[in-house]
């Protein structure tokens, strides 16, 4: 598989960190993506079930609350779920739209934007963003950054967890253990150029079976996904139980990371060079001399001097 | 024996006064540090004094809430001594001559001056802020509960409200070191005759023509009744 060093400089961001990311090597790491084709996926939840099994998690058993959406979200042991939503369209007709919800794994994410501590979320040259859990505070600021609503801080060790694309098992050049399970090969896994191109003809198998607006999901407001879907009905992403139309990290986000902070760095440093300055080049305001009455003065420093004596 | 001699002087910061302001200032530094740690990555060594970049988080709050509690208390009984005034009006005005240590042209003020109240006013307005806000933020036990879009006004805010009060910090603290004197009054409650008069004129003719008390000298409405004579 191509794209799968493991290599510490093939991380091409990390959280946290001004300097720049290891830059040497060019290209020879091609993007991998997953493609979840929504119109093939009969909702067997296979997937959801390798995920647990191939990074070892076991979930709380939840509850059924009416639906098939089990458990009802995404949680810190549960990296992906699926999403079932029953769709009516114009004409009155019936669509089960299940969606497999999981990290999108953006080309510009969120997550790694708003994370505070420096190297708990990575980008590798391969386009998987990870969490480095061992580098993870705890402090949820990749909630907030993130525009899918993906990562979940675990109530057991207060981290943060979210699909990794079995980014371990990429890396040994196997597919995602989603991919594996799939038995429709609704989730299919492979560079990105292969990804949209294999899209490409679902997409125009769906328009010739009338789904005029089917298309691929790959957002452009977040540089583009590593995680895109094929959607009988792209125009409207949010009827697949809320995907978002038009993801993009949120400006609220960018205000607070993007230029402020270093701006407000350099201005607590240069308060604290200013005093020190003006102390320079004005001096201090010196303890002030008693009344010009030299009688008064005396008294003055007399009753001041038997104040200091005190204690 | 008796310390009788601790009448001389006048009186400008009780003993709890003191000892309530500088709980805040600890806890305010204490958060200034941490607090900066995670506000940008230049400043993430600072985690180490915390014991290392999770414990920052974790206690940071904690810090929060304890300042925040002895700031109430604080913010009430200094209230009355940062009403803003005419005279600080014009005092503000000249502050060209304050920076240059004209002080000669300055009008005589209360118990505190404008830049005083001012920091007492912009301390009113942003501890309050930075309480909210952090509290929404709190992990693992408030911030779980809160709407995605809370979390985004909420981390933008307190970096917003953190940076106006460090910088007012440092203004305050710089102002300490400026004005011999100041440190002495809230660290041992006392300021000579000479000082008072020079700073704060007013407060200084109050308390020697009304003849009062060290009680009276230090309470906050000390000002208040000055202004009404």
């Amino acid at each position: 598989m191509v794209g799968d060093q493991i290599n510490l400089q093939n991380i091409i961001a990390r959280s946290a960190t001004t300097t720049p990311s290891p830059q040497v090597r060019h290209g020879g790491v091609e993007k991998v993506t997953k493609l979840i084709d929504v119109s093939v996926c009969i909702g067997c939840k296979a997937c959801q079930v390798a995920c647990s099994e191939w990074n070892d998690l076991r979930d709380d058993v939840g509850t059924c609350d009416g639906t098939y959406n089990n458990p009802q979200d995404l949680t810190a042991e549960s990296f992906e779920v699926m999403r079932f939503s029953e769709y009516e369209d114009e004409q009155g007709n019936l669509e089960w739209l299940i969606r497999k919800d999981n990290c999108m794994h953006c080309a510009e994410p969120g997550c790694l934007k708003a994370c505070p501590s420096p190297g708990a979320i990575v980008q590798y040259a391969n386009g998987i963003v990870d969490f480095n859990s061992e580098h993870c505070i705890g402090c949820g600021y990749c909630i907030a950054g993130c525009p899918f609503d993906i990562p979940r801080i675990s109530k057991k060790d207060n981290k943060a967890y979210k699909c990794t694309l079995c980014s371990d098992r990429v890396f040994h050049g196997l597919e995602p253990a989603c991919v594996k399970s799939c038995p429709t090969s609704a989730i299919m896994f492979g560079t990105k150029e292969d990804m949209l191109d294999y899209g490409a003809h679902r997409v125009q198998h769906l328009q010739g079976r009338g789904y005029e607006n089917a298309g691929i999901y790959d957002p452009s407001g977040v540089g583009g996904t590593h995680v895109v879907y094929v959607l009988q009905h792209a125009d409207k992403p949010e009827i697949y139980s809320g995907l978002p139309k038009d993801p993009h990290i949120s400006p609220t986000v960018e205000l607070w990371k993007g230029v402020t902070k270093p701006i407000m760095s350099v201005a607590l440093g240069v308060s604290v060079l200013a005093g020190f300055f003006h102390y320079v080049m004005k001096g201090p305001k010196e303890e002030p001399e008693d009344d010009p009455d030299p009688e008064l003065a005396a008294a003055d420093r007399e009753l001041d001097r038997r104040g200091e004596d005190r204690l | 024996m008796s310390h009788s001699n601790v009448k001389y002087g006048i009186l400008r910061y009780g003993c709890w006064a003191r000892v309530n302001h500088w709980l805040i200032a600890i806890s305010f530094v204490l958060l200034t540090l941490s607090g900066l740690a995670l506000f940008y990555p230049a400043f993430f060594g600072l985690t180490a004094l915390f014991g290392g970049p999770e414990p920052t988080r974790i206690v940071h709050p904690y810090i929060g809430v304890f300042m925040s509690l002895f700031f109430i208390i604080q913010a009430v009984r200094f209230f009355g001594d940062n009403l803003i005034r005419r005279h600080d009006v014009q005092w503000m005005k000249q502050i060209g001559d304050v920076l240059s240590n004209r002080d000669e042209r300055l009008p005589p003020v209360g118990k505190n001056n404008a830049g005083q109240k001012l920091v007492y006013w912009i301390f009113l307005a942003t501890v309050p802020v930075l309480l909210i806000t952090g509290i929404v933020l709190w992990r693992p036990w408030i911030a779980d509960g809160m709407p995605i879009w809370a979390l985004r006004w909420a981390v933008l805010i307190h970096a917003i409200a953190a940076f106006v009060a460090i910088i007012t910090l440092v203004i305050h603290v710089y102002s300490a070191i400026w004005v011999k004197g100041s440190v002495r009054a809230m660290t041992q409650g006392r300021v000579s005759h000479a000082w008072a008069r020079h700073h704060h004129g007013l407060w200084y003719e109050d308390v020697v023509r009304n003849e009062k008390s060290d009680a009276q000298a230090a309470s906050p409405t000390s000002e208040v009744q000055d202004h009404r004579r």
